[in-house]
């Protein structure tokens, strides 16, 4: 039990993600994780104005019970299956932030700077998570998918275009942190 | 209702690996761009190591799924610019808010209610996206 309550090792949590596509593989489906707001999107009526939305996403409902589980799998892992611990995150790391101003470095999964409720109601912080997670979306859906519809299951499967998409998942990553974050923070 | 089970089990045990394997943390995706840590490589490379043997082995086993169907990973369109471009805006959302799309809704779950907000803008991100989608280079 000790062993479950510990973070886990990456050597186990990555052939445990492999288990996770494969299941969905052998369901018959396949492992993507963003296109749930495409989904979602196509739910809320956006296939009435927007050709792209107007699909059978009834076919995909399976995608969005996998979320739920993901929602309460998150909750069980975070409430019920951990110790109260600090991560154990570089040296290096922790004093990057703390030189960008981040405090409490890995004290909890989200750093407050950016995630408590005085931070998302300033000016700065709500742009963050609103610019960040407009990214995010744009950029799956121009991309056709993401760490797990690309890097993981387009990776497994050797398709080029998976790998030259995961190489700009790290080019935008890269700008981000080395290049615009000096300036934000 | 009976035949949606199997996906609601999937989908906890995946967010109780990313949650126990910290994939979810906005901290690990900086240092993993910061190059300071092998964890998120490994787990990153570990999932596609074992995710090519299982499936060359299914492939090599004639696995059927359970629709009765062949077991085959849907193909990705030729391209290049969609990938690229769609990626890097991705990859800069990815590093910012820290969250790729699994991990927001699990993070829902840990009671960090505030990746919502991230949430909303990644649902107007792919709807701007539908809106431009014919005009954008793929």
């Amino acid at each position: 039990m000790d062993y479950i309550l510990q973070p886990w090792p990456w050597y186990v949590s990555g052939p445990c993600i492999a288990i996770v596509m494969f299941l969905l593989l052998y369901f018959g489906r396949t492992f993507g994780m963003s296109s749930n707001l495409r989904t979602m999107c196509a739910i809320g009526g956006a296939g009435k104005h927007v050709k792209f939305f107007n699909y059978d996403w009834k076919s995909h409902k399976w995608n969005l019970v996998v979320v739920l589980g993901a929602i309460v799998g998150g909750f069980i892992a975070h409430f019920l299956l951990s110790n109260p611990i600090d991560m154990d995150l570089s040296e290096a790391t922790v004093k990057d932030l703390s030189a960008l101003g981040f405090n409490n470095v890995g004290q909890s999964l989200l750093p407050l700077e950016l995630f408590s409720w005085d931070a998302v109601l300033s000016i700065k912080g709500l742009s963050i998570l609103i610019v960040g997670g407009f990214l995010v979306g744009f950029g799956t859906r121009y991309a056709g998918g993401c760490t797990s519809g690309h890097a993981i299951t387009g990776l497994s499967s050797l398709q080029l275009p998976s790998l030259i998409a995961v190489i700009g998942f790290f080019l935008g990553g890269l700008i981000m942190i080395h290049l615009i974050f000096p300036i934000l923070f | 209702m009976g035949k949606y089970i199997k996906f609601f089990i999937v989908g906890i045990f995946f967010g109780i690996v990313l949650v126990k394997s910290e994939a979810v943390s906005w901290y690990r995706i900086f240092e993993m761009f910061k190059f300071q840590s092998f964890h998120m490589y490994g787990i990153i490379g570990t999932a596609v190591g074992t995710g090519i043997v299982i499936l060359l082995l299914s492939k090599k086993q004639k696995i059927k799924t359970t629709e009765g169907t062949t077991l085959i990973v849907p193909l990705k369109d030729r391209g290049f610019t969609r990938y690229i471009l769609g990626g890097t805006i991705f990859g800069l959302g990815w590093a910012l808010s820290g969250a790729c799309p699994g991990p927001m809704y699990i993070l829902i779950g840990t009671g960090a209610f505030s990746i919502i907000i991230v949430i909303a803008a990644a649902l107007l991100g792919t709807y701007v996206y539908g809106l431009l989608k014919d005009k954008l280079p793929h």
